[in-house]
């Protein structure tokens, strides 16, 4: 009797409705504030006319998404009204009855059909690229577990870091990633290499493409726009007061620039360079302040960041315009970018990390070094999500679901790749994560310091988690920089 | 995949899904003066911890047995005494002599859900992978397969993560005791048990089977000669752990005879919360209550809710051969527990757990698509031969059925007449399918060649 698990049909509805009802059971988790965020743009929308959603400013969790999502919340807040009405009174401010819960935790957990429909179509694109020429990483003939297909599936259904960020924190990650996958899933679906040659540029596609990209902006902001809300709706979308980093310090070049700074000002004052009563109070004091004021080194501002993030993905960008390399190359430049956006930008949320590891899921299932470096990328990336589920009631399930996503994706692309893949002195600082994690979240609550200075765990786990992530960047480059461009024969890359 | 990484998925799995229960309400939460089982075992460890040993059973000024008094045998309160330790290191409130009564606080909550994970994570969950890998068949695959459905049938989880218990020291134990004797080391085997028995008297319902297949090992090595060594070494073994046991309490025999009042409460009721067994189907019928006494009625049937578990455990490690009737009774029995789940809040984990656990048993162990040969209807197969997918029909009916009370119970209020409707609904259903579980298996125990290796108890 053949076991199940060699068919070919049911796995990827076993592994959807399994992580689906391990989300489900999620559903009395802790929730973070972001749980009255979407509560309260529900209300917004449902309540008030178009017209005042980006004025309206009762609760401090004003609308900062641009207008699809609004239209998405106002669609959910019809389903809402037959939970509980009472959510959609937007001076219900902190509103959580057990029907709200229910219904918001629902409405993540159904979306995310999306994200599982979207993943489905990627790996039915991916499948037919393999049938089409010889690559190595086929997927006929090998056991269930060992698939190409299944170990990605797995990898972006039961991602770790979707998970405790959609369905504890509670966010629509996956809904809207599920969007940018099928966008990305349907554009190569029409042609099989899906490389676009610089010859077969024409004016009309240009004006085709052009206008499609118009018409989806006109729709979204186009009744802001009839009524002249559009410098409102901007200053709700990016907010620039808010400080470089966020108050978790997500683990990028920032957070390792402020570190810097402030090594060098404590140093600065032990060798009597600096005088320490100059220097701002909160810098020698303060925790994890978002308007971080640097004192040896220059300040930066958000133009100065939107410089660096746009140098940073240039090149990438180049290099996939003048040589194009089909889809793989399309997702490297997507993660790049992604990365680097997450690297350099202003006031970045370290959930934004999740952006690049899970199109990078698809490239490391596809090639070595790719897997290498998307091992390194996610267990640091999602250990950097871990202080975002700060309570001990959820101590537990971040570290099993953490272990289980780790052991699953290490001993997955091991056996997929045959052979070691990460390095003594990579594996030596994935380990060091485990220590790290004792100390912050057992070891330090223990101290004394826990009261006086308790931002020390994040500080910690932002700056060695912030040195995984950027040496996986560097790793990205050299890894585009590299790799072969479309030979004039092979048709899959 | 290697093994390892396998079952340390699936330990990670179980875990995980525990651990999501535990955030659920528990018995008694919030509703005083009684509250319920998780303040009964708060309360254990508070008497364990402030009280001397010979106080634990007794009625005394310190210890008013009629809130919670000690009702199981001297493992669960030394147990409890090893807790106590703990709570007292991490909050003394927890365990204060009479000022703890009631104590409720979220990280109280935490202490004593962390108890019965780090029970689970040292003693069933290792006893489950181990019967799976020595004593099942299959492949490596199969056998993972079938510990994980083990570790995630939903009753256990329930009862312990929800409503609050320690079923799996008890059952882990016994567990422990079925894979001793499964693999020849009967002396461990017969120690493991009868811990396990000095955990929970509800384990005597194991005994029989574990006294039959022992006793009938030792005859078969020749009762003069090998044989009756292992039955001395067995008996003595047997002996001086429940001598250890009961060290304490053996100085008076008075103190023997409190114990076992306290374990053995003829003062209950039959039935105490419209359980789901003969006697309250057959109530329905016939009164049962003005034809015997009390004391008459108590010696048919003791019983509560979760002993129900009890029959789970060899059900959930006949998985591997029987899946469809192992998945079957596995699902009743939860569903059987409904009632008692409904009033602890746990609805919602309920339907969720249950649910998988069918999807789950469904899809690893295609237990649908067996042949009807494993249904070991041998000879009655040619009778049942033309309605050969009755069995998966009346599954579906079943499952169907479940799922139609199970939502009017929680959805829908009883008639005024009726106040009891939807449990005695819950309960003569459950009942039905554990008869028919009862004839099946005795069937299917009865029938089995006496060749097969490694016998596998069924109740």
């Amino acid at each position: 009797m053949a076991s199940p698990m060699n068919s070919d049909s049911g796995w990827f509805l076993a592994l959807a409705l399994g992580v689906s009802f391990i989300k489900c059971l999620l559903i009395n988790a802790y929730h973070s504030t972001d749980f009255e965020v979407h509560r309260n743009w529900l209300a917004v929308t449902h309540s008030m006319p178009v017209s005042k959603w980006y004025y309206e400013a009762t609760s401090e969790w004003t609308l900062d998404y641009p207008p699809f999502f609004a239209w998405f919340e106002y669609g959910l807040s019809h389903v809402a009204a037959y939970f509980d009405k009472e959510m959609l009174v937007v001076r219900n401010l902190n509103y959580a009855s057990p029907a709200t819960v229910l219904f918001q935790r629902l409405s993540v957990i159904v979306t995310d059909v999306v994200f599982i429909y979207a993943i489905k179509e990627f790996n039915s694109w991916s499948c037919a690229i393999y049938r089409c020429c010889k690559c190595l990483r086929e997927d006929k003939g090998k056991e269930l577990l060992w698939k190409p297909s299944f170990i990605l599936a797995t990898l972006l259904l039961w991602n770790f870091g979707l998970i405790i960020v959609d369905h504890i924190h509670f966010q629509y990650n996956g809904f809207l990633f599920g969007v940018l996958l099928l966008s990305v899933a349907r554009h190569f679906q029409s042609k099989t290499d899906g490389s676009v040659h610089w010859k077969s540029f024409s004016p009309f596609r240009f004006v085709v493409l052009g206008s499609i990209v118009l018409t989806t902006f006109a729709l979204s902001f186009g009744p802001f726009i009839a009524l002249g809300q559009i410098p409102q709706v901007l200053s709700r979308l990016f907010p620039f007061k808010r400080g470089l980093c966020h108050a978790y310090w997500a683990p990028n070049v920032w957070a390792l620039y402020n570190i810097v700074d402030k090594v060098l000002s404590m140093l600065g004052v032990k060798l009597g360079m600096l005088d320490i009563n100059k220097l701002p109070k909160a810098t020698m004091t303060g925790g994890l302040v978002q308007e971080f004021q640097h004192t040896v080194l220059p300040s930066v501002s958000p133009l100065v960041t939107l410089i660096c993030t746009l140098l940073s993905i240039l090149p990438a960008l180049f290099h996939m315009w003048y040589r194009p390399s089909g889809g793989r190359g399309f997702l490297r430049c997507i993660v790049i970018c992604a990365l680097g956006s997450f690297m350099f930008g202003w006031h970045v949320h370290e959930k934004a990390i999740l952006m690049a590891i899970l199109p990078l899921s698809w490239l490391a299932v596809e090639h070595r070094e790719d897997a290498r470096t998307f091992l390194i990328l996610s267990t640091t990336g999602h250990f950097s999500l871990f202080p975002l589920l700060f309570t001990a009631q959820e101590l537990p399930i971040k570290i099993l679901l953490m272990l289980l996503f780790t052991i699953f994706s290490f001993t997955s692309l091991k056996k997929l790749f045959r052979g070691r893949l990460v390095s003594s002195v990579e594996a030596t600082y994935l380990l060091g994560l485990i220590p790290l994690a004792v100390i912050c979240e057992l070891v330090y609550p223990l101290t004394p310091w826990h009261h006086t200075l308790p931002f020390i765990p994040l500080l910690l786990t932002s700056i060695y988690c912030a040195l995984g992530v950027t040496y996986s960047f560097i790793r990205l480059y050299i890894s585009l920089l590299t790799v072969p461009s479309t030979t004039s024969k092979g048709k899959c890359q | 995949m290697d093994n390892w990484s396998l079952v340390s998925m699936c330990v990670l799995l179980g875990l995980t899904t525990r651990w999501a229960v535990s955030f659920n309400s528990y018995s008694g939460a919030s509703k005083p003066p009684m509250f319920g089982d998780y303040e009964a075992q708060r309360h254990w460890q508070e008497v364990a911890y402030n009280l001397p040993v010979h106080e634990w059973y007794l009625n005394t000024t310190d210890n008013n047995l009629s809130y919670w008094g000690l009702d199981y045998p001297p493992l669960t309160a030394y147990h409890s005494l090893l807790c106590a330790y703990v709570a007292k290191l991490i909050n003394p409130a927890w365990v204060e002599l009479h000022t703890s009564r009631g104590y409720e606080s979220s990280s109280h909550k935490l202490f004593m859900r962390t108890t019965v994970l780090i029970a689970d994570i040292l003693l069933y969950i290792p006893a489950v992978f181990l019967y799976c890998f020595y004593l099942s068949n299959g492949s490596s695959k199969k056998k993972v397969a079938t510990a994980l459905c083990i570790l995630l049938y939903p009753g256990l989880i329930l009862i312990d993560y929800g409503h609050f218990q320690y079923n799996n020291v008890s059952l882990g134990l016994a567990l422990w005791g079925v894979v001793g004797l499964g693999s020849g080391w009967d002396l461990l085997g017969s120690l493991a048990f009868t811990l396990a028995l000095n955990y929970k008297q509800m384990e005597l319902y194991h005994s029989l089977p574990f006294f039959c297949y022992l006793l009938g090992k030792c005859i078969k090595q020749g009762l003069v000669g090998r044989g009756l060594f292992l039955l001395l070494k067995i008996s003595l073994s047997v002996l001086a752990t429940f001598a250890l046991c009961w060290l304490p309490f053996l100085s008076e025999p008075q103190q023997v005879l409190q114990v076992l009042h306290r374990l053995f409460p003829v003062a209950r009721g039959l039935f105490e919360d419209k359980v789901a067994n003969t006697w309250c189907s057959l109530n329905v019928l016939i009164k049962i209550k003005t034809l015997l006494s009390r004391d008459a009625q108590l010696l048919l049937s003791v019983t509560g809710f979760k002993s129900i578990l009890l029959p789970a455990l060899p059900v959930c490690l006949l998985m591997n051969e029987l899946p469809l009737m192992a998945t079957w009774f596995l699902l009743v029995s939860t569903f059987s527990m409904l009632p008692l789940l409904l009033k602890d809040g746990l609805l919602l984990p309920y339907a969720v757990t249950s649910l998988a656990f069918l999807f789950l048993c469904v899809y690893l162990l295609s237990a649908l698509h067996r042949s009807s040969q494993e249904l070991h209807l041998g000879s009655c197969y040619n009778l049942t031969r033309g309605s050969l997918f009755l069995p998966f029909v009346q599954f579906g009916i079943s499952m169907a059925a479940m799922a139609v009370l199970s939502t009017a119970s929680a959805a829908l209020e009883p008639p005024a007449r009726l106040p009891d409707l939807f449990p005695v609904l819950v309960s003569i259903f459950s009942c039905m399918h554990f008869l028919a579980s009862l004839l099946y298996f005795n069937f299917v125990q009865l029938t089995e060649p006496p060749s097969r290796r490694g016998q596998k108890k069924t109740n």
